[in-house]
């Protein structure tokens, strides 16, 4: 973003790659796919860097306020800093945070989900991917808690989805009334709480019984929790658990 | 005038006084809450009352329950045209004072039968459903003692109320047939009329009996039911348009911001905006109240989320939906919103007795809700999605959860390292800010 300001340029979006895509190694992935289909279409865009820093959503969800708006700030002076004013992530915490908890703190922008911005990419022609690897391929797609409920946005990941001519099959429990993988909350931070089962085995066994060759994320934790149920069930070999940045970037080849 | 409609009279000025005096009360153990601006966006809020409560639109989801209910909901609005010609009658001692409508009336008088037989059976196939097929969600701990007496005694009374409805009808069909004095040719009774031949051999005056009876039953029947709301799960017939009306109409994941913590961390960043003057103390029931942050008891919280606990009527939705709680965990959103309503109600017993409040060493955090409880949340709105009247149980969950971290500092290990990591480094994990770009060098 840095280099932009000093050019006198300004980006399209600024992506905002948040904790998970910078450290994570499975979800570093998924911005790195992200990045390619940005780049396939020709998207001139930005991202803060080092100048990023957690958004605070982990911290106000565990009850942490002080913690969360002295984030908030220190990203909003940054963000208000480079006069941003479209923002892209592929993390529907830092989705919801940006663009529902920052306005009041004085941070407004325009905030997409990634798969919202693909799937923009997509009906504008600025990127074109046909099935390939995926084509006839059983997709299941996990709707993240922070997207669907909390923003509705349930279609725009489908749609995405749809492009790769592969057959999308629903979970008992899709769209409104989606299971959580567990990872919410800050719980992803943490040891679950006593009971009988972890929630992301429960979400893995909806997923499986729709038979899948893929089980399609939105959210580099549910990606984790996912990842982790499939390999509790020994099926790694079979199912995948990909992004949606990811299957599109692979079927296109980008 | 006779006695009988003075003994009514007095009978429905008591009820009349009686409900008034509770719903009083409830309002005052609302108003107990902290203010929150519900007021905007008028046109959105009236659409989303007529959709959700006028219209059951939340209902569908669980479609037998769905029917059932909406034959309940329907005759429960429609028959009371019904009750409004009883309380004619019983004040000026006619009978049948809206017979005069005619063939209206007939289809009338046939219509409110069939509802009260879909009433009837629906109350009792709900009666079998709680008690016999025992769906999950309606045989939880949650509901152990006084609740589950307390769904059942609602099921019985519509029951008994719609039985002595029909039962007074076939009495009344038989005196019109006979032609037995001021029961004047009125109605068409197509299910009293199946009933009827059960009392065929009965005489006049015991008919009579039977009719005047079942009249005094059914209306002394709804006049307690009306009084029984307040103490009830049942409330929600009525709080159910107030509070859609209410509604969070914002996203549902995002929380609301602390004002009061705003401040103070605008005035910790920037050394020329003064530190925020101190609130002025709360007041409430005669005693002042200590400023917290987050909610430790029902007071701390707003009066919509103590709207929300008054209006729940307990059918569990949330609980069956909860992440946390199909995997075993304690947690249970009904639990959270019945805890509230139980605690706030506690509150306003103390306060009518003493005439102010005291501190009486217990709390909604801690004496109701636990923190195993509170920590199990994923937030994930499932419970709050599903709501059939929109209560919101994430709210309240998040705001004892400030209490414990804020005021107590009490959070479990794990996430005390993921704040401290957060604050010195910027991420949940013990990674330097440094690296935050090392993920387009790798490959």
């Amino acid at each position: 973003m840095a280099d932009f300001m000093a050019s006198g340029e300004t980006p399209e979006v600024l992506f905002w790659v948040g904790c998970a895509g910078s450290f994570d190694d499975r979800a570093r992935k998924i911005t790195k796919a992200f990045v390619r289909i940005l780049n396939a279409a020709k998207v001139k865009f930005a991202v803060l860097g080092t100048e990023e820093s957690c958004t605070g959503d982990p911290a106000r969800r565990a009850g942490n306020e002080f913690l969360f708006q002295m984030q908030a700030q220190t990203n909003i002076a940054v963000l208000n800093g480079y006069e941003v004013k479209r923002i892209v992530t592929a993390c529907p915490h830092c989705f919801n945070t940006l663009k529902n908890e920052y306005p009041a703190l004085g941070g407004s922008y325009e905030v997409m989900h990634h798969t919202q911005f693909i799937n923009a990419l997509l009906k504008e022609g600025r990127i074109k991917v046909e099935g390939g690897d995926f084509k006839g391929k059983r997709i299941t797609f996990h709707d993240p808690c922070y997207l669907g409920r909390g923003n509705g946005e349930y279609e725009a990941p489908r749609e995405v989805l749809l492009k790769l001519d592969a057959a999308l099959v629903e979970m008992k429990n899709s769209r409104k009334n989606g299971l959580c993988c567990g990872a919410g909350g800050a719980q992803m931070f943490k040891e679950a709480e006593p009971g009988n089962k972890e929630v992301n085995i429960e979400r893995t066994e909806d997923a499986l019984a729709t038979a899948p060759n893929v089980i399609a994320a939105g959210c580099p934790f549910c990606n984790t929790m996912l990842t982790d149920g499939v390999k509790h069930f020994n099926k790694e070999g079979e199912i995948v658990v990909k992004d949606v940045a990811e299957l599109i970037a692979e079927a296109g080849e980008l | 005038m006779g006695i009988g409609n003075i003994v009514f009279l007095l009978l429905l000025g008591a009820a009349a006084w009686w409900f008034a005096r509770n719903v009083g009360r409830v309002k005052r153990n609302i108003g107990l809450g902290r203010d929150e601006d519900r007021s905007d966006r008028s046109a959105e809020r009236w659409a989303t009352m007529a959709r959700v409560a006028l219209g059951q639109g939340k209902m569908g989801t669980r479609p037998v329950a769905a029917v059932l209910h909406f034959f309940v909901y329907v005759g429960f609005v429609i028959i009371n045209i019904e009750v409004l010609e009883i309380l004619i009658d019983g004040i000026f001692g006619t009978h049948r004072v809206f017979s005069f409508l005619g063939g209206l009336y007939n289809v009338l008088i046939g219509s409110f039968e069939w509802l009260a037989l879909a009433v009837l059976v629906s109350c009792l196939v709900f009666l079998v459903r709680r008690n016999l097929i025992k769906l999950k969600r309606f045989v939880m701990k949650d509901l152990d003692g006084w609740p589950r007496t307390d769904a059942n005694l609602i099921l019985v009374t519509e029951v008994l109320l719609m039985g002595a409805f029909l039962t007074m009808n076939a009495a009344d069909l038989l005196l019109q047939q006979r032609g037995a004095e001021h029961y004047t040719q009125a109605g068409t009774f197509p299910v009293s009329g199946m009933l009827a031949p059960l009392l065929a051999g009965i005489s006049d005056g015991g008919l009579v009996a039977v009719e005047r009876g079942m009249w005094w039953f059914h209306i002394i029947g709804i006049l307690a039911f009306l009084n029984y709301l307040p103490y009830s799960k049942h409330f929600h017939i009525l709080l159910a348009f107030p509070n859609t009306y209410f509604s969070n109409l914002r996203p549902k994941t995002e929380l609301k911001n602390m004002e009061r913590v705003m401040g103070e961390v605008k005035s910790m960043m920037d050394p020329s905006v003064p530190p925020p003057a101190p609130n002025p103390p709360r007041v409430l029931a005669g005693a002042e109240l200590p400023e917290r942050f987050g909610a430790k008891d029902v007071t701390d919280l707003t009066w919509k989320q103590l709207l929300d606990a008054y209006t729940c009527t307990e059918c569990g939705r949330c609980t069956s939906e909860c992440p946390a709680n199909r995997t075993g965990k304690l947690l249970s959103p009904r639990k959270i919103m019945m805890d509230t309503r139980d605690r706030l109600e506690e509150v306003g017993r103390s306060i009518d007795a003493k005439g102010k409040w005291e501190d009486d060493g217990k709390a909604l955090l801690g004496s109701y809700i636990t923190e195993e409880e509170l920590w199990a949340c994923t937030t994930c709105n499932a419970c709050a999605e599903v709501c059939p009247v929109n209560i919101d149980p994430v709210g309240i969950i998040m705001d004892l959860r400030r209490y414990l971290v804020m005021e107590e500092s009490k959070v479990p290990p794990a996430l005390a390292s993921m704040i401290t990591n957060v604050e010195n480094n910027g991420a949940p994990w013990q990674m330097a800010q440094s690296d935050r770009l090392k993920w387009a060098e790798t490959e």
